[in-house]
């Protein structure tokens, strides 16, 4: 049984707890407060793009847009992924917790933390951060350049440690859970497409994370230590500002060397966790269960290689440039196998078109359309004209924006039976997908078309260049609009979320009909998620329509029917 | 979040059900409406040149790369597009069901491996590739040779003058309108170089090598028309090579992030003919008057 005993009071309970399902929750809670701040603010900073001469200073809209882009990236989609890890991981895998239940909840905790340092940067003198989520030195380095430099930067830098710091905590606990808690019969090629994406993602940043963490502290080092790991002399205003002699690239590598993993870390388990949702709602199994994860195991040792995508421009030995195209675009061969597996698996489906299957559905159309627009900017040539320009930022919001949410709705619409015990309405879940699938996808496809104009990215005021004038800029206001519309339908989901887990019909157990282990628990499960017994499993994890047998779904743990074995492994 | 914990033994009170007579009706139907319109739309969309017409040589081998790229994915979307569709239109009925076996599998998992490699590594080495060379790599034939320096939050043009030559240069120099470029006063070969505000001026038709650097943070010169673009990198120098194919004014934007005047920090390129272009050159005088 559990190390530790059931939670008494209220404060054990809900606040400091170290049940991973109350921890889960309280991350994804978490990370939709922060998505709301950053949804705010990027309406704020479609605003000024549509109607530029509002309120806004310059200073005010590079602080936006570098502020929103740290949050979504590192403090809501990650988190939202810390949130449904630590929910599904253990309930997936048979275990009663996570492995070391205390580190989780200071995970948690540190991550609270981090966003409250990540908010205050706001309140600095001179503001918030301004040099870009990606905070390139010697920008970021020095507020001689750039107001926000100044000790917004700082928070901004701690506020990332901090972080890290907790995400880190939270992938060692992934890791060692799914490695050693695995119940009985609980394989590795039995596991859920959804552990595994978790499983690879987790790998994958806590490689990558370490060389961000010392290029933040170079970094600070560099602004208040008088170190010269990024920054050079410079002349501000007819003066010359010795800086040292460091190398802005550097930064640039080591950044990247975390950035590109990163999105991987974001994308696959949102991705996998399709496979899930599909099997579900077509009563078949995920197609290409094994080439899927071999598939996986590539893309993921791919992306630790190709950080160099993002630096073709920046005058890199052409050669090494060449390497890095070479590279990124092999890719697309792994994901491609994917995609069509995701595609595949809805092959003589027997529908079910409920609110998950609706996002599941759209998330692989949104993947199609990201994928792709990957090859433009991974192909080198073709970059040196879209790079910094929108179609970058359509395609990585299409990615790890529209992707991740599109699928994490899936997500939450398919286990919230789970947390809670009741159903979402499915009315305003319809609603829900109705209005935010369309806008996003069409909000950051028709950025690619702006960028395909040349238009660049992060400029306060695009008039001041006339080939924006015409196409460029007949699409600014529609854009905005479109946005409005998806960040006003979260409220529907915010009311359905939230009077849900209160008033919502009540679930029972396995409300879909599904075959993983989370659904023999009890709904919401108790402390101990299993009761006295551990389940244990029998077969892979997606037996819908099994042969020769007079049932709809073979459960895991769900013991030999007397017809012969409908084992699915794969003779080696 | 309920405070409710069921035993595991408890029956579940009134619980949900999957209403299997409902099946997915319009729902499905929508969805493929959303798919393909949208899939459509958007190729189109693409397909409508939203990119003003190349002016460089090097503009016309990307724009190549690019319609290659928007030609082969959205095929590939269109038709990944309509196999969803048409599965979701499909259907599978009955419970009977057989499963694709594991040969299958893997061959759906080759396929793919084998069309993406050829589609996007062609693109790379085939179509990119060429171009690629002739930016960074081939010497450039009788090119014009110009340098360009980025500060917050305008571009300076120097040319190397009558003698070719471009003049000793460092940032401890560098002195409002007197010496913007930081121009070395001792040095013959700099007294003769030529400043020229934010605008650069170049002949048709002969390569351009401009050599790039910074006077404080990251800019990035891009030439939307040229399809042109190059960090200039504080303590490096870095180059850009392109052969305008028409005259005219072009625009230079600064595509890195590099303060609060990013947005404003335009300039311009005038392409003018040989013939002009020598005279303009020649009747510039030296920024020391050399």
């Amino acid at each position: 049984m559990l190390d530790h005993p059931a939670p008494k009071g209220f404060l054990s309970r809900y606040v400091f707890s170290l049940d991973h399902k109350v921890i889960g929750i309280q991350y994804i809670v978490g990370a939709i407060v922060m998505g709301l701040v950053a949804a705010y603010l990027a309406l704020l900073i479609r605003t000024q793009l549509a109607w530029s001469g509002a309120i806004q200073q310059p200073e005010d809209y590079l602080a936006i847009v570098t502020m929103h882009g740290t949050l979504m990236v590192f403090f809501v989609v990650s988190p939202l992924l810390s949130g449904l890890g630590n929910y599904l991981i253990p309930l997936h895998i048979g275990a009663r917790d996570m492995a070391y239940p205390l580190l989780n909840m200071l995970s948690f905790w540190i991550y609270v933390l981090a966003s409250v340092i990540m908010l205050a940067s706001f309140l600095m003198p001179g503001g918030a951060a301004a040099g870009g989520w990606t905070a390139y030195p010697p920008l970021s380095g020095s507020e001689s350049f750039l107001p926000g430099s100044g000790w917004g930067q700082t928070l901004w830098i701690l506020g990332m440690a901090l972080f890290i710091t907790s995400f880190t905590m939270g992938g060692l606990n992934f890791l060692t859970t799914i490695l050693n808690m695995r119940t009985k019969g609980m394989t590795l090629f039995r596991m859920p497409l959804t552990v595994w994406g978790f499983l690879v993602a987790t790998v994958l940043a806590l490689l990558a994370f370490p060389p961000l963490t010392a290029a933040a502290l170079m970094l600070l080092f560099d602004r208040h230590g008088g170190t010269s790991f990024f920054m050079v002399d410079a002349v501000i205003n007819d003066q010359l500002i010795a800086m040292g002699d460091g190398t802005p690239l550097l930064f640039q590598h080591l950044f990247w060397f975390l950035g590109h993993p990163e999105v991987y870390v974001i994308v696959l388990p949102c991705i996998c966790l399709l496979f899930e949702v599909l099997a579900a709602f077509t009563r078949r199994p995920a197609f290409g269960y094994r080439p899927s994860i071999y598939a996986l195991l590539c893309v993921g040792l791919l992306s630790m290689i190709v950080w160099g995508h993002h630096m073709f421009v920046t005058g890199m030995n052409p050669w090494v440039g060449k390497y890095f195209s070479i590279a990124t675009v092999i890719i697309t061969a792994p994901f491609a196998v994917i995609g069509v597996n995701l595609v595949a698996s809805v092959w003589r489906a027997r529908l079910r078109l409920a609110t998950p299957m609706l996002f599941a559905l759209a998330t692989i159309s949104a993947i199609g359309f990201g994928g792709v627009g990957g090859l433009f900017l991974g192909t080198m040539t073709s970059d040196i004209y879209f790079h910094d320009t929108y179609f970058v930022v359509g395609h990585f919001h299409l990615m790890i924006g529209t992707v991740t949410m599109l699928s994490i709705m899936a997500a939450i619409y398919f286990w919230f039976p789970k947390m809670f015990g009741k159903m979402m309405s499915e009315k305003l879940g319809k609603l829900h997908f109705w209005l935010t699938a369309p806008s996003m996808m069409a909000v950051f496809i028709l950025m690619h078309m702006q960028g395909l104009g040349g238009m660049v990215r992060r400029t306060y005021d695009t008039s001041v260049y006339t080939y924006n004038e015409g196409a460029n800029s007949s699409l600014t206001t529609p854009i905005t609009i479109l946005a409005m519309i998806a960040v006003g339908a979260q409220a529907i989901f915010l009311w359905n979320f939230f009077y849900s887990a209160f008033k919502g019909q009540p679930s029972g157990r396995n409300p879909w009909e599904a075959s993983t282990l989370e659904w023999e628990a009890p709904s919401p499960p108790p402390h101990g998620n299993f009761g006295d017994e551990l389940p244990i499993v029998h077969r892979g994890p997606y037996e819908y329509s099994p042969e020769g047998v007079d049932q709809d779904v073979l459960p895991q743990a769900a013991p030999d029917p007397d017809v012969a074995s409908t084992d699915t492994e794969i003779p080696e | 979040m309920t405070e409710t914990v069921e035993s595991p033994t408890a029956p579940d009170p009134k619980p949900y059900q999957w209403n299997n007579g409902s099946g997915p009706g319009g729902g499905a139907l929508l969805l493929i409406a959303f798919f393909l319109i949208g899939t459509i739309t958007v190729i189109a969309g693409f397909m409508a040149g939203w990119r003003p017409p190349a002016a460089s040589e090097e503009g016309q081998g990307i724009d190549e790369t690019i319609t290659y790229l928007l030609v082969s994915t959205g095929v590939i979307v269109l038709v990944g597009h309509a196999v969803l569709c048409w599965f979701l239109l499909k259907g599978g009925g009955t419970s009977e069901y057989r499963r694709p076996s594991a040969k299958t599998e893997w061959l759906f998992g080759l396929i793919p491996v084998i069309l993406m490699l050829a589609i996007s590594e062609a693109g790379v080495l085939i179509v990119s590739g060429p171009v690629w060379d002739s930016l960074f790599v081939e010497k450039p034939v009788n090119p014009v040779r110009v340098e360009v320096i980025g500060k917050q939050f305008e571009w300076i043009v120097r040319y190397p003058g009558k003698d070719g030559i471009f003049g000793k240069f460092a940032l401890k120099w560098v002195h409002g309108v007197d010496n913007p470029a930081g121009l070395d006063d001792t040095d013959d070969n700099a007294l003769d170089d030529v400043l020229n505000g934010k605008v650069l001026v170049v002949p048709v038709g002969r390569p351009v090598v401009v050599s790039l650097r910074s006077h404080d943070v990251i800019h990035s010169f891009f030439v939307p028309d040229f399809r042109v673009k190059q960090d200039l990198l504080p303590g490096y120098t870095t180059e850009i090579k392109f052969t305008p194919t028409r005259t005219g004014k072009f625009e230079i934007a600064c595509a890195e992030l590099c303060g609060l005047g990013h947005y404003n920090m335009r300039g311009e390129v005038h392409v003018l003919p040989q013939e002009e272009y020598d005279t303009w050159i020649r009747s510039q005088t030296g920024h020391f008057g050399g």
